[in-house]
């Protein structure tokens, strides 16, 4: 299926790649529970019943199964993060899919609930959890609806529930559904909104989800795609999915590449290995910039991730080579900006994106993300002028304080600052409403240097 | 107008009755109370609060919050038309003026026949598929402006009325949790035992 | 004045395994473990900029303003200090250029949406955001964009106003709303930049304590009603006091200008109100302005009064005292005064062999309650059990109600509630238990030895906190219920919660009953022709007493009636001489509050009129009734306070400089009360009465505030919606009820919370009076509900 994607799976191209997650996806019911299982469906679950609770969280923790939400961290060392003997625990799935240029948790829930419901059900085994809460984005009927399906399949079947298939675990899991805010992602706030609260990050310490969570009770947060891992992984143990990838970074990961590019999609690629420069012109991928232009620039890690240019194409998906870079993986969204992109205007439409997003808990987010947003917008308009320039760097400095993360760049000589960035906020919004502005400003200067009013110095000359 | 149904009373106590706390409930009943009326009505908003055990000014402090509640009455079809990075590299605001063209009024508002509303929508996860829209929650790809002109046909002469139901109602299929396989919620505080399968062990 | 040292020892303490040592800015700081940077900081003066934090309500971390450098593993970190617990050997920079930076900018962009309209805002002058943009701000803004607009301001309830603009989103306010008041009436709505406070369309923020919002609001956005544009805040001069308006006794300042009050604060005093006051306490201040307040002497002729001289007034006062037969003498009140003015008034009474006093209006419990060990409102919160046998504590004390909320929400407590109807604290009660009025004292027993309730009083200490909870029944039933759980729980305490603002300190220092002649006991002397001189010292028994009809019979019987009041009220209109009296805010003196706390009470403006303190008035009669005084001073007074009065110690002349003040241990003398009750059984009548107070009712201090005169509701019977039907009517129609004394007409209302059977009608609302149907001599009260 190199060549094409499937009507039922818009956007999704499989190649001849391992597929850790998306192995249903050629199959038109994939969501089905009878597909499920003729696929080795809850064969993880089963084998994972069959031992102790706490060596299946070895087997993860030894896997280093990375978190795919954004922050890269793994999975078995957060589920160790709980205190000792504090009950009950719970896990909640942040399937809040909705950051910039990522797509890729709508289709594995769309696609295929059962595995991230097998993979609910292994760790909250593994971990000791005793309810599970899958928060779907609010905007996504059609997750909702096969996951809400796949969950009363696999209840009736004895999947879910008390004394799941004959053993002395029980959970139940709990469809619930968000109603749009995008900070709701972040897993303080998803907390807070599962709560019933308005979604407001809590301040990390002392709200840190696997000691103070979910009503106050250690908790997990986990996204979609790393939960989705987990039937593979004990279905074909922890050398096998060693076996992709790096070292370091295990396995493989979703990665959507939208813009300009001749076929934008999603793609299972490998771990550590895989470059942007595969990524943005192989031909099992997107086949190079549209009409044959050059690249400009490239989002790496979602709208919250620095820029890059062709300077760091070669760099491989792996985080500890894209952060001292100046930038992050992030949620595996990479957007392509090709010569001929409005550098300005593409800055304002994340810009935008994040102060309408703010929460407006902090003041910096709250206030500085619409002060950019402002300045911004009339920058692109035509209406800015120089100082407005200094300006934007000035709310930065008040948003994020000292150097911000960017990446190098030769033609301009300058150096990278390594990711990540210090902040005066309390989560990541408000830094992510600077970062496309900054970056866009660092990278492109020119472009707005010829959108503003500059400000005549007039020379007062004595008349005599 | 509109406190909820003897029919949605049930089922909130049945969604309530899924967590551990009622107040969890809040935004599953809000999404009942806009199903119900096509909006989130104030009577709802305070019925939801006697249900959740909170203030009624608790409950619009949430509902406000999110997106997709409405305080007052939108068009039947709500047109999302996605603004934010991807979409707009390959052509959404183009896609946002032929809508507004062609329906007559502003993103942000509704056509005077109640049929319509148009929103300018932030990243809807679809971005390899830009621009991208969603019709009350329902997407459509890669979409040109002549098929925009021809969905708002389809729309307007009812011919999606099947696939895509009014606004209020996201999903049309719900979980039903059967009672003889329902573990049950209990209060984090009256939780005072391990869970059964750790065997006495503790989780790592 | 002098001060007194409070060094009690010199021995060198043990090493407090909760202490900590951090650096702030190279000094060496000692804070204790779970103590917060900025209350760290706070301790010893370095002050950090902020809006959110408030050390009396849970840290949000949302302003940023306070953000500090804390010396980590990686070099220098920033930190919010109002989230950051100090810890030891930890290092904290407040003034390095990065701090600097990061507070100028949080500043700036706070004022960005901030409008400049300081010179028309009231809190210009006194507002934290004025206020640190000058010392922490970078003294310009860079923002040139439109600012936000809202409509403003908009009133969210009777009393408060809210000029979004203004707002910075410090959730000081909701946070208060919500944690402290129990309240949540006002949240943040909408989101981002467009995050607004807003109630619910239609219901108010309606909270006995929305006063508090304004005081904690750092910047002009919560502005209340009585005090806005009516000054500048360096025009206003202020004296720390104490509030009497019940016996709470929380720490004000008292604020006036041009020798009028326009406003009340509260202050943190730790062991009592923390910083909060109820709206009454903090609005009431207007009464004391008033036009209506009595300004000179008058004296009776024919039907109406003259305005006389002080001197022709007290004389013809002294004339009757003296011409008075024995024992006919007859002094009702005091408990609105200051201990000084109740002292020497107990003085004069003892000089004169004026044996019948008292200063409640039957409206109280016994002085024996004070015999048994007492508690604080500290050791009523601190841990353990709080049995409540008393009014609705939300309605008739409510800071104290939000001292007991408090300590629920932090577990540090369980309340059992045993009352006729739920209260403001029954959704926090661990047990709340409904007993009809006059069987609780039988039902104890049977329910303290329930297998939970005992383990549970016998896990820690007991407190009884006891008051009168149903004006229509005994005071005996409640004394008999606290005797049966000490019976049970032998080492209890008792918090008695009498709630005339100095009700503990008249009784204790000279105005409590004698030989059982108590308020009932005088009026009914009084209506039998034995009484030819009733002094009403601040006390109005047709406004008060429940048996409205012993109060009239009382005043009527007396041969010669004199009033000492603020105001012409109800009974100081039947009296022969009235006499102006200086109002709270107008003399000084010290106050005892519930538990025994003896605080300063301050003069701030000079009294209306010709208006007196109480204790000049009583040092007048006794001169003029030739008894040896001696008092010139407060502090002649006071010195003699404290030799007189066992227990009193030295206390008076030293409280006035100490903020917490000192408890006494004062025991007033013990008016064997004769009845014992009887548990009633309920007659052919249907429904038992309650009678109870709500905090806005028709009160003198009230209806003369004009901001809260309209909170006092129509008067109603409150019964279950079942009885409704039972009865035969629907919500809001007029119902006779009546028994065999009396017969009224009342709208009736349906209340859930009131259990069938029972009829709860709030004490002294707008409408018929339901006291015609209470009789003292009668332990309970049971009326007859009809659909007319």
């Amino acid at each position: 299926m190199t060549g094409g994607t499937w009507k039922h799976a818009p956007g999704f191209y499989a190649g001849d790649r391992p597929q850790v997650v998306t192995s249903r996806f050629q199959y038109e019911d994939s969501y089905t529970l009878e597909r499920y299982l003729a696929t080795d469906g809850y064969k993880g679950l089963r084998s994972a019943l069959a031992r102790p609770a706490n060596e299946i969280h070895d087997e993860v923790r030894s896997a280093t199964v990375l978190g795919r939400g954004g922050a890269g961290f793994p999975a078995g060392t957060k589920w160790g993060l709980m205190p000792q003997e504090v009950w009950p625990r719970y896990l909640v799935v942040n399937g809040d899919e909705s950051e910039p240029g990522t797509y890729k948790d709508r289709l594995l829930m769309e696609r295929d609930p059962h595995q991230l419901i097998e993979g609910c059900l292994i760790a909250s085994y593994a971990a000791g959890l005793s309810q599970c809460f899958l928060y779907i984005r609010g905007e996504m009927a059609l997750a909702q609806e096969r996951i809400a399906a796949a969950l009363n399949e696999a209840y009736a079947a004895g999947y879910i529930g008390k004394n799941i298939l004959g053993s002395k675990f029980s959970l139940d899991i709990v469809l619930h559904w968000g109603a749009g805010a995008y900070v709701v992602g972040e897993e303080t706030a998803l907390i807070e909104s599962l709560e019933g609260n308005r979604g407001m990050p809590r301040l990390k310490p002392p709200y840190f989800p696997a000691a103070n969570g979910l009503y106050g009770q250690p908790t997990i947060v986990n996204n979609v795609e790393t939960l989705a891992n987990l039937p593979w992984l004990l279905n074909n143990g922890t050398a096998a999915y060693t076996a992709i990838g790096t070292a370091t970074s295990p396995g493989t990961r979703m990665v959507a590449v939208s813009g300009h590019v001749n076929r934008p999609g999603v793609f299972e690629i490998i771990n550590g290995i895989t470059t942007f420069r595969d990524l943005l012109y192989g031909d099992e991928f997107c086949q190079g910039i549209r009409n044959g232009n050059g690249l400009k620039a490239f989002v790496p890690g979602g709208g919250s991730a620095p820029w890059f240019t062709s300077d760091q194409l070669d760099l491989p998906f792996e985080a500890s080579q894209v952060g001292p870079a100046g930038s992050m993986l992030g949620s595996g969204a990479v957007m392509v900006m090709d010569s001929t992109t409005d550098i300005p205007h593409a800055a304002l439409t994340l810009t935008r994106f994040y102060a309408h997003e703010s929460c407006g808990k902090c003041t910096p987010c709250r206030e500085g993300g619409t002060w950019l947003e402002r300045i911004l917008s009339r920058v692109v308009d035509g209406k800015g002028t120089d100082a407005d320039l200094d300006q934007i760097f000035e709310v930065g400095e008040s948003i994020c304080p000292g150097a911000f993360p960017h990446a190098s760049n030769e033609k301009l000589g300058i150096a990278a600052v390594p990711f990540p960035y210090r902040m005066n906020t309390i989560c990541f919004v408000g830094p992510s409403a600077y970062v496309p502005v900054h970056s866009a400003l660092t990278l492109f200067r020119s472009e707005f240097d010829a959108r503003i009013v500059k400000r005549t110095m007039i020379k007062v000359t004595a008349v005599a | 107008m509109a406190r909820l149904t003897e029919e949605n009373i049930r089922l909130a106590r049945e969604i309530i009755g899924r967590y551990p706390k009622a107040r969890s409930a809040t935004i599953p009943l809000l999404h009942l109370a806009q199903e119900q009326d096509g909006y989130v009505t104030n009577e709802a908003m305070s019925h939801i609060g006697e249900l959740v055990g909170a203030s009624s000014a608790e409950v619009f402090g949430t509902a406000s919050f999110y997106e997709m509640f409405k305080f007052e009455p939108v068009g039947k079809y709500l047109i999302n038309i996605c603004g934010t990075m991807s979409c707009a590299l390959m052509g959404s605001e183009e896609l946002m003026h032929q809508a507004e063209e062609r329906l007559g009024i502003k993103m942000g508002s509704t056509t005077p026949d109640g049929k319509f509303t148009l929103e300018h929508a932030e990243c809807q996860a679809a971005c390899t598929e830009a621009p991208c829209l969603q019709v009350n929650y329902r997407y459509r790809y890669r979409v040109t402006p002549d098929e925009l002109d021809a969905l708002i046909d389809d729309l307007a002469a009812g011919n999606l009325s099947s696939e895509i139901p009014a606004h209020g109602t996201v999903a049309v299929v719900r979980q039903h949790i059967p009672a003889d396989r329902a573990v049950g919620a209990i209060a984090p505080e009256l939780v005072t035992e391990n869970p059964a399968w750790l065997d006495g062990k503790a989780a790592l | 004045m002098t001060t007194i040292d409070t060094t009690e020892t010199n021995d060198v303490p043990p090493k407090d395994p909760n202490a900590v040592s951090i650096t702030i800015n190279g000094r060496t700081v000692e804070a204790r473990k779970g103590d917060l940077i900025i209350a760290a900081a706070d301790s010893v003066d370095e002050y950090i900029p902020r809006f959110c934090y408030h050390p009396r309500m849970s840290s949000v971390g949302m302003c940023r303003q306070c953000m500090v450098e804390v010396e980590g593993p990686r070099g220098p970190m920033m930190v919010v200090s109002c989230m950051t617990p100090v810890a030891e050997g930890q290092i904290v920079r407040t003034d390095t250029p990065q701090v600097k930076r990061a507070q100028e900018g949080m500043i700036e962009l706070l004022l960005a949406n901030h409008p400049l309209d300081c010179p028309v805002c009231d809190k210009g002058g006194e507002c934290p955001l004025q206020d640190q943009a000058f010392s922490h701000g970078a003294g310009e803004s860079r923002f040139v964009e439109e600012k936000r607009h809202y409509e403003k301001p908009i009133p969210i309830s009777d009393l408060v106003f809210l000029d979004r603009e203004r707002c910075i989103l410090c959730d000081r306010c909701t946070r208060f709303a919500d944690e402290v008041a129990g309240d949540p009436l006002i949240s943040f709505t909408q989101r981002g930049n467009n995050t607004q406070i807003m109630t619910f369309p239609d219901e108010p923020f309606a909270s006995y304590f929305s006063g508090n919002t304004v005081q904690i609001c750092p910047v002009g956005a919560l502005t209340a009603s009585p005090y806005r544009f009516k000054a500048r805040p360096w025009d206003l001069e202020q004296r720390e006091s104490t509030c009497t308006t019940c016996s709470v006794g929380c720490r004000t300042v008292v604020q006036s200008s041009r020798d009028e009050l326009l406003r009340y604060q509260g202050v943190d005093s730790d062991p009592v109100n923390w910083g909060w006051l109820c709206d009454k306490g903090r609005f009431n201040f207007q009464s004391t302005n008033s036009e209506d307040r009595l300004s000179t002497p008058q004296i009776k002729s024919g039907d109406s009064f003259v305005t006389s001289s002080w001197s022709d007034a007290l004389e013809s006062v002294a004339r009757v005292i003296r011409h008075s037969r024995e024992g006919s003498v007859a002094i009702l009140g005091g408990a609105r005064g200051t201990n000084e003015d109740a002292f020497v008034w107990g003085a004069l009474a003892d000089a004169a062999g004026i044996t019948m006093r008292d200063a409640q209006l039957d409206d109280g419990l016994p002085a024996s309650v004070f015999s048994h060990p007492q508690a604080t409102i500290d050791s009523a919160c601190a841990g353990g059990t709080v049995i409540l046998l008393a009014p609705d504590i939300k309605e008739e004390l409510p800071v104290l109600y939000l001292r007991l909320r408090d300590a629920v929400q932090k577990k540090r407590i369980r309340l059992i509630e045993i009352s006729s109807h739920e209260t403001g604290l029954t959704k926090y009660a661990w047990k709340s238990i409904r007993a009809e009025s006059g069987t609780a004292a039988a039902a104890m027993p049977a329910l303290l030895a329930q297998a939970d309730i005992a383990a549970q009083l016998a896990s820690g200490p007991v407190v009884i906190v006891a008051g009168r909870p149903n004006l229509a029944e005994s005071a005996s039933h409640t004394m008999d219920a606290v005797d049966a759980v000490l019976a049970v729980a032998p080492s209890a305490s008792v918090l008695p919660v009498l709630r005339r603002g100095n009700v503990r300190g008249a009784l204790s220092l000279g105005l409590g009953p004698r030989n059982g002649n108590d308020a009932a006991a005088i009026l009914n002397a009084s209506a039998k022709g034995n009484v030819d001189c009733l002094i009403l010292l601040g006390a109005d028994p047709l406004s008060d007493i429940a048996d409205v009809d012993l109060a009239r019979r009382g005043i009527a019987g007396a041969k010669f009636v004199v009033a000492i009041d603020t105001f012409l009220t109800a009974s100081a209109s039947h009296a022969d001489v009235v006499l102006p009296a200086a109002a709270y805010g107008e003399k000084d003196g010290t106050t005892m509050n519930l538990e025994g706390r003896v605080t300063s009470v301050v003069q701030k403006i000079t009294p209306h009129g010709t208006s007196r303190a109480d204790w000049i008035i009583a040092v007048e009669l006794m001169t003029l009734l030739g008894h040896e005084s001696n008092f010139t001073t407060l502090s002649d007074i006071q010195d003699a306070m404290s030799a007189a009065v066992p227990g009193f110690g030295s206390t008076t002349t030293t409280v006035a400089i100490k903020r917490d003040g000192i408890v006494v241990s004062v025991t007033p003398p013990s008016s064997t009360s004769a009845s014992t009750s009887v548990a009633a059984p309920r007659n052919s009548y249907e429904f038992r009465l309650d009678l109870s107070r709500k905090l806005f009712d028709r009160a003198i201090g009230t209806i003369t505030s004009p901001s809260l005169a309209n909170l006092a509701t129509e008067a109603n019977v409150f019964i279950h919606p079942l009885d409704l039907d039972r009865v035969g009517t629907a919500e809001g129609t007029n119902v006779r009820v009546s028994n065999s004394h009396s017969s009224i007409v009342l709208p009736v209302r349906a209340l859930s919370s009131i259990p069938r059977g029972t009829a709860w009608v709030p004490f002294n609302q707008i409408g018929a009076d339901v006291r015609e149907l209470v009789r003292r001599n009668e332990s309970i009260t049971d009326v007859r509900i009809e659909s007319m």
